[in-house]
């Protein structure tokens, strides 16, 4: 055999080996980062188990009774569990209905700040929109306190100071409008960073199709209507499907910290529920068993909101 | 271009209808900040409204003064800087790495990080497996679990993938590892993502709440955000501290420390870096979302 030859048959082995070497290095760079991820992510599935046993903090789990399914049925099962599900799905649905009635309100937001030519008074508004979404519903809730707070808040004071009330009225512990307050915090908070994905959107509709509505004579009204209306319509189904998605996950520091005895009737969503339940209540076992009947809805709403989306778009989501 | 049309009846509205949804956004903040550089005797009896009144500043020289709070400035400070850098520096090199065909089971392990994003195992169990992990009490907490972050890995693996692969190959060529890649070529063409990731990541450590609600029972762990929320919610913690300020300065009524004033500064306390790095940042977290939007 020529040396030549010898060459040319190991060349490829050797890169293959360097090839097999190299796989298992990529991996290796990784593989701290995947522990990581099992441990808080995959982990605390384990904690299922928990909803099958009568447990109680400070009683380890082996010494727990198994009881099957026994918190899953104790959600239906008497007339005062299952008028409290309701209330608390009813809080949950309302919510999240009242948010997505709500998110057309940046698209109309985005739209009324495209059609301003003045680009100062446009770069002022939408820095100053987009700053609540950066504060923490801690902040949000420090600044409803200082605002309609029944002990010295803005509103308060203002209308007592103009003489159109006589006693301060306790806006934050009041039972009346909870859905549609939270609601309105939501789109305080969130109006001005929604509107963003919006205005990129329509920036990127093409100018040619102004001039030709223009050329048309069609109004400024008609314009938004037949050319911007359309031209972002895609991004706005987008943006619903995963509201979809995201129906029963409210989320739980907004009623969290907005929470008190007084509206805890109509703010206590899902996940709310869950934390009162499981922290305040100690019923470890019952808040596990509606956190996974939670997230099976939720998987199933996930895969609707995907299925949806492939049927319309021909695109899915995840 | 055709010269623009006149200001229109429309523009009028336009402009006060913007105008009316911007007051509404800032003006809390103005309100708040108002409130604590004014004097207190009239902020706590709520003349404070629309401007400040006879400006002074021992609000924020008082407020330090709080058992505490710089202590939880600290810890707030701690973990959004250790905190930021490692979900970078992780999420940098996770990104990248995951762009690379030849790595062992790269789609699978991909998806397996991919997919926490959409579910999650509720409160109990999340509380628990962090009690048995020894996370109660622990510093740790605040950064470990934020280490793996899928969303962030999707935003670096799609900016990767659209930066030029011959730099990464002639390198390759030159015998460099991957690691030397990582840090030498791909890491400077991939900072304006690897910004907005700090940007992302710093609001959300700054601004986390519940963590320290469910994990910490020990003072010297509480951050900025769950002592304010006591503040707000408990009346008896504030009046302790005005106690003991009051007590010990003797100071006249329009500096004494009231609940307002201290409910009104710490909360500035805490917005104040966000309104500091906001003009920094805005330029980027548009982009960021715009990439985020493209899913992974």
């Amino acid at each position: 055999m020529s040396a030549s030859l010898t060459e040319a048959s190991n060349a490829p082995r050797k890169k293959e080996r360097f090839q097999i070497k190299n796989k298992y290095k990529l991996f290796l760079m990784a593989f701290p980062f995947l522990v990581l991820g099992f441990i808080f992510s995959y982990l605390p599935l384990f904690g299922w188990v928990y909803a099958f046993y009568d447990f109680r903090p400070g009683i380890p789990l082996s010494k727990s009774e198994f009881i099957g399914f026994h918190w899953f049925t104790a959600m239906f099962s008497n007339e005062v569990q299952r008028d409290e599900m309701i209330r608390v799905l009813r809080n949950t649905f309302a919510i999240s209905s009242l948010g997505i009635l709500t998110s057309v309100l940046p698209v109309i937001f985005a739209i009324l700040l495209t059609e301003v030519r003045n680009s100062k008074f446009k770069r002022m508004v939408q820095t100053l929109t987009t700053l609540p979404n950066f504060i923490s519903w801690v902040l949000v809730y420090s600044f409803a306190f200082m605002l309609f707070s029944v002990d010295n808040g803005f509103l308060n004071n203002l209308l007592m100071s103009l003489g159109l009330i006589d006693t301060p009225t306790n806006i934050l512990a009041s039972s009346n409008n909870t859905w549609l307050a939270m609601t309105l915090w939501g789109v305080w908070k969130g109006l001005g960073w929604g509107a963003i994905m919006y205005i990129a959107a329509i920036t990127g509709i093409d100018p040619e199709l102004y001039e030709a509505a223009k050329v048309d004579g069609a109004s400024r009204f008609h314009q938004i209507w037949h050319v911007t209306v359309p031209g972002i319509i895609p991004t706005f189904f987008v943006l619903l499907i995963l509201s979809i998605a995201n129906f029963i996950n409210n989320g739980m520091e907004q009623y969290f910290v907005f929470a008190n005895a007084m509206n805890m009737a109509n703010i206590e969503v899902l996940d709310l529920y869950v934390y009162n339940v499981g922290f305040t209540g100690s019923n470890f076992g019952f808040a596990t068993a509606v956190s996974i009947m939670k997230s099976i809805v939720s998987l199933f709403l996930l895969f609707l909101a995907n299925g949806l989306s492939k049927a319309v778009r021909g695109e899915t989501i995840i | 271009m055709a010269i623009r049309e006149k200001f229109s009846l429309f523009d009028v509205i336009n402009y006060i209808v913007l105008t009316l949804i911007t007051v509404a956004c800032f003006f809390p903040f103005y309100y708040l900040f108002i409130n604590t550089i004014s004097n207190n005797d009239l902020s706590s009896k709520g003349l404070v409204m629309f401007y400040p009144k006879d400006i002074q500043f021992s609000n924020y020289v008082h407020v330090f003064k709080i058992p505490g709070l710089v202590q939880a400035a600290v810890v707030s400070v701690g973990r959004t800087v250790i905190g930021t850098l490692v979900t970078v520096a992780a999420s940098g090199l996770l990104g990248f790495l995951f762009t690379k065909q030849e790595m062992w089971g790269r789609r699978f392990w991909y998806r397996f990080l991919v997919v926490t994003m959409y579910f999650n195992a509720g409160l109990i169990p999340w509380y628990l497996i962090m009690r048995d992990l020894g996370m109660i009490n622990n510093f740790m907490a605040y950064i470990l679990p934020a280490i793996v972050s899928p969303f962030f890995i999707i935003l670096v693996k799609t900016y990767v993938e659209s930066t030029p692969i011959a730099l990464q190959e002639s390198a390759q060529m030159d015998g460099a590892g991957y690691f030397t890649i990582f840090l030498k070529i791909v890491m400077p063409l991939i900072t304006p993502i690897l910004a907005t990731i700090a940007i992302f990541s710093a609001v959300g450590q700054w601004n986390q709440f519940y963590d320290t609600l469910f994990l910490m029972t020990d003072q010297k762990l509480f951050s900025l955000q769950f002592i304010l929320w006591r503040y707000l919610n408990e009346a008896t913690s504030v009046a302790e501290i005005m106690k003991q300020s009051g007590g010990a300065m003797r100071v006249d009524a329009s500096m004494m420390p009231t609940a307002t004033s201290i409910r009104t500064t710490v909360t500035m306390i805490v917005v104040i870096p966000i309104l500091m790095v906001y003009p920094f940042f805005q330029r980027f977290f548009v982009k960021g979302i715009m990439i985020g939007a493209v899913k992974g």
